[in-house]
């Protein structure tokens, strides 16, 4: 699973290409929290814009993140899921602790 | 006698998780014969994603030994998934409904969750020690047959 990391101001921004399943989990995890480590940034952004399929794996591997940064007294949100991705996200209750926005600057300005 | 059999799938595969997305996908195919929407597929790949996972997470813990069978039936007025463990067996499957179940804390119990709201029926026969069987069922009106869509 492809990520790509950026930072604008106090926030990391996450873009994950792919499947993100019980396979793709694990080295999802560890890459974020490496990275979350190493920069300590107040705000994780996940952009999921290239994400075609989501499970409750995947789903879980979000929430720990969000736990993470949350104990740190900082914020999360998620940008640009597709439709289905958007349907499991709505399903799963993730949006009562988290924003989901289509767009990156609405996310980036409420963080 | 038992609804007639229109066609039908069998694969087995071992528990590894890079066949999660294998087994979604010749599942999702195989659906895709019938005038189901793309919806509806999207929503199939993600209950048999979490059904396979659950064989391997709680039927045989992460070992990469067991074998996990799916069969796929389409019934005349069904499509009917079973996926199959062989492991220890879930003893209080009804506790995975709950969010804070499940050995893994990360996965948040949902699994059960999407498979219900996803699927028409789903039934869990589990047995301890011998293993698990989720069957998954999709309604399909009949006289809608699988070649609807041939025409076009």
């Amino acid at each position: 699973m492809p990520l790509r990391f950026e930072v604008s101001r106090e926030t990391l921004i996450v873009r994950v290409d792919g499947e993100m399943d019980l396979n793709s989990a694990g080295a999802f995890r560890h890459e974020i929290d490496k990275k979350l480590d190493e920069l300590r940034p107040l705000n994780l952004l996940i952009d999921l814009g290239g994400v075609t399929f989501i499970d409750s794996s995947g789903l879980g591997v979000i929430l720990g993140r969000y736990k993470r940064v949350a104990q740190r007294g900082g914020r999360m949100a998620i940008t640009k899921a597709q439709p289905t991705v958007r349907r499991i996200l709505e399903l799963s209750g993730l949006m009562r602790v988290m924003g989901i926005y289509r767009d990156e600057l609405g996310a980036l300005n409420d963080l | 006698m038992g609804k007639r059999v229109l066609n039908h799938l069998s694969i087995e595969f071992p528990s590894l998780p890079q066949n999660i997305a294998l087994a979604r996908v010749a599942v999702a195919s195989f659906a895709a014969q019938d005038d189901l929407n793309l919806n509806d597929i999207e929503e199939l790949k993600v209950a048999v994603s979490e059904a396979v996972s659950n064989c391997i997470i709680h039927g045989y813990l992460h070992s990469p030994e067991g074998i996990i069978s799916i069969r796929a039936t389409r019934f005349d007025d069904c499509l009917e998934i079973c996926v199959e463990d062989y492991g220890q067996g879930i003893t209080d499957f009804e506790g995975s409904l709950d969010y804070s179940a499940g050995s893994d804390p990360e996965r948040m119990g949902l699994g059960f969750v999407f498979m219900k709201s996803f699927m028409d029926h789903v039934k869990v026969v589990s047995e301890r020690g011998r293993g698990t069987k989720v069957i998954l069922i999709k309604n399909i009106i009949p006289g809608l047959p699988a070649a609807a869509g041939e025409n076009n």
